[in-house]
């Protein structure tokens, strides 16, 4: 790991001691979980002081058999130094809910909305929480992982889909 | 189509001289929706030349068009808006579905895409590739120039009644 | 006067309308999702008073294709044919990106020769795409030729990727690993035939727009954007240069060998149109530099990592080897299997930050991969370029962000 990494964990830890967890990592990466009770506050350190003003992705994993079900992925890119950082917070709930970061950074607006009408999660503050990709009245959330892909059978092959 | 000796003058059968005019410019409906709208536009701009078979005007209006060139993935959002585009359009109309999404759902099979345009509306020519090449729309083209000449019009108007 | 017209002048007071308050009448119109000036299935709805547009609101999802979904149910190199229809107009662009984050998690390299044909198509790729815009931003605004002499170009650079990939567009040619095929023989001829009569090109679009008045009108102070909200935003790209912030993804995190070559970042100052159009051109003479450097710098090797778990053998030694065949058959009909992890991976693609989020369980089929399309972030910009501006200017901010519905919606 490089020095600007090892730099940037050991900041993390002495800001917000045990709010954040090192996951493993690949090469320089550095991806943390982060405590969900305290993760507004340290969005808002992130964004500003922390240097991590700009959020380049915010995407969700559904992990069917881990409790808690949901994950939501925050990559966060420092302009400075150039650095990146990937926050993983925890979702749970039914249905699930988290807090929305569009104040502190106004570009997951679109991309909450997206987590919404994929995964059906919840993000509370957000100022329009609608479906965005799928039509207003569809039932379900298609990127989980207990919603079937939908395949059509194939038409006179005699074959059943994904052979 | 018979000539007479002197004067020049042409006579044929009226059905046929519409068929002709009408075959000599479609003129097609923008309805380009993804990667085969590229190639559509590329058949259209200068090394493909649409405009030889005075195709070049893509009405924006389907009011004022005859033919829909479905060119790319049609989405469970998309369906409706494509029905009612055709619906605007006036009599007589045709539909080629080009690239394999439009025919068959091409590459996906799932929830998010609408297996084939000619579930949604009837197709007359099926342009099968992803994306086709320019040359291979317009061979599809050229067979709709030659189903529209041998009164594909008339015949589709006198079965449905 | 006459006390008939005192008697008039009064009883008329109240009968005229002096003042007619019409703040509150606005007008809500549709706008897509089929039209011709909204570069694919992007629907907006405009709420306008009188001509200016009050608020502009993006509807999108209307080529939503499940992609996301249907790479689950695909092995790692079948998603390859997947993602590379997102943006399609940069298709080598999402590959990379893709292959970048995969041989991230399987932890392996790729051979030198690999990583120049790699840098050599997507910049040429973003030749391409920037053409395409320029074609349909002058088409937009009523320069039609530009429509021609864009594709005229984009055609040469078409027929060269048919020649090394097979296809015009959709590759499936950057694969994890390196690439699918090396380059065939002769194939500098057409690189270096584009190198010599493309700079006079861009010229004359030059000639042609960029100090005609009526482009000048159409695009100076048009759509926007302070460098402020675009950070906000998220937008990334020429949107982000063209306020002045010199942000690359190839300069800050460098793929593929490409802190190898030189070449600038056009940035321009005043966020609008022109001078998104001014960086885009800058852009594409960038890339032509990388590309000479390219053919300077290539040298002969393997193109892919010949690794056998991941690459199926060469033919020839199908014959000879048992192991081979064995080999060749689990990756064809099972493919290979990721080290289970999750990787963020992004790339400069000609509309900004495109990235990959990847997590694999273990498993030969992506357990989740979701890009993160630089059009579905900049589209969040297009409310603010269009803020109390006329109805006339919103073709020209439309086309000036350059969206690519299939990586919106993907």
């Amino acid at each position: 790991m490089s020095k600007a990494s090892a730099a940037l964990i050991a900041r993390l830890e002495s800001k917000f001691a045990g709010v954040f967890a090192l996951s493993a990592s690949l090469g320089d990466d550095v991806i943390v979980t982060v405590d969900p009770s305290r993760w507004i506050e340290a969005a808002k350190w992130l964004s500003t002081e922390g240097g991590f003003g700009f959020l380049s992705n915010l995407s969700a994993v559904d992990w069917l058999t881990r409790e808690p079900r949901f994950e939501i992925v925050y990559n966060l890119t420092n302009f400075s130094l150039p650095q990146r950082l990937m926050v993983k917070l925890p979702v749970d709930g039914n249905p699930p809910s988290c807090p929305s970061v569009t104040a502190i950074w106004p570009t997951a607006n679109f991309h909450e909305r997206e987590a919404f009408d994929m995964f059906g999660i919840v993000f509370d503050g957000h100022p329009n929480l609608e479906r965005i990709l799928m039509p207003d009245e569809w039932e379900g959330h298609p990127l989980r992982k207990d919603y079937a892909i939908g395949k059509v059978p194939i038409e006179f092959k005699h074959l059943s889909p994904g052979v | 189509m018979s000539e007479s000796h002197k004067g020049g003058l042409l006579l044929g059968s009226f059905d046929k001289v519409v068929d002709w005019a009408r075959r000599s410019s479609l003129w097609p409906a923008t309805f380009g929706l993804a990667c085969c709208a590229i190639e559509m536009m590329a058949s259209g701009a200068s090394r493909f030349d649409l405009s030889r078979f005075g195709m070049e005007v893509f009405r924006a209006s389907p009011r004022q068009a005859d033919l829909m060139i479905v060119a790319g993935r049609v989405s469970q959002k998309m369906a409706p808006v494509l029905r009612q585009i055709y619906d605007q359009m006036p009599e007589p109309k045709w539909v080629i579905s080009m690239g394999a999404c439009a025919s068959c759902g091409g590459v996906f099979n799932n929830y998010a895409l609408i297996q084939g345009v000619d579930q949604i509306v009837p197709v007359d020519i099926y342009v099968p590739g992803c994306p086709p090449r320019p040359e291979m729309l317009i061979d599809g083209i050229m067979k709709l120039h030659e189903k529209i000449l041998a009164g594909e019009y008339r015949h589709r108007l006198a079965v449905s009644k | 006067m006459s006390d008939i017209v005192k008697d008039f002048e009064a009883r008329a007071q109240g009968a005229f309308v002096e003042e007619w308050d019409d703040s509150d009448e606005l007008m809500t119109i549709n706008m897509g999702p089929q039209h011709p000036s909204t570069h694919g299935v992007l629907r907006l709805v405009l709420t306008l008073e009188g001509e200016i547009v009050r608020e502009a609101k993006p509807v999108i999802g209307y080529l939503h294709t499940g992609m996301e979904k249907e790479c689950e149910d695909n092995n790692w190199r079948q998603s390859v044919t997947i993602v590379t229809r997102m943006d399609y107009l940069a298709p080598f662009h999402n590959e990379l990106v893709y292959s970048l984050g995969v041989e991230k998690l399987l932890g392996i390299d790729v051979p030198e020769r690999g990583q120049v044909i790699r840098i050599l198509m997507t910049e040429l790729n973003r030749i391409s795409s920037h053409l395409v815009w320029l074609a349909t931003q002058g088409m937009d605004m009523g320069a039609i030729s530009m429509m021609l002499y864009g594709f005229r170009e984009r055609e040469l650079l078409v027929d060269f990727f048919e020649m090394v990939t097979g296809l015009r567009m959709n590759h499936n040619y950057i694969i994890p690993g390196g690439v699918w095929q090396d380059l065939p023989d002769g194939w500098r001829t057409p690189v270096e035939d584009f190198i010599s009569i493309f700079p006079r090109k861009i010229d004359e679009y030059e000639t042609l727009l960029t100090n005609n008045p009526i482009w000048k009108q159409r695009t100076v102070g048009v759509g926007v954007i302070t460098q402020e909200q675009a950070l906000a935003l998220g937008a990334t790209g020429p949107i982000l240069r063209a306020t002045g912030l010199d942000w690359d993804i190839r300069k800050a995190f460098p793929y593929s060998g490409i802190e190898r070559y030189e070449f600038d970042v056009p940035t321009a100052t005043e966020g609008d149109v022109f001078a998104r159009y001014k960086v885009r051109l800058d852009e594409m003479r960038q890339s032509l530099r990388i590309v000479s450097q390219v053919l300077d710098a290539i040298e002969d090797g393997p193109h892919r990592n010949m690794d056998p778990k991941i690459t199926p053998p060469p033919r020839k030694e199908l014959v000879s080897s048992m192991e081979a065949v064995i080999h060749h058959f689990k990756l064809v009909t099972q493919g290979y299997k990721v080290p289970a992890g999750e990787t963020y991976v992004s790339i400069e693609s000609p509309r900004g930050e495109l990235g990959a989020h990847i997590v694999s369980d273990g498993g030969s089929n992506p357990y989740r991969m979701h890009m993160r399309d630089p059009s579905f972030v900049n589209l969040q910009s297009l409310p603010v370029m269009m803020k109390d501006t006329l109805v006339a200017d919103t073709v020209a901010a439309i086309a000036s962000v350059d969206p690519v519905m299939g990586g919106v919606d993907r």
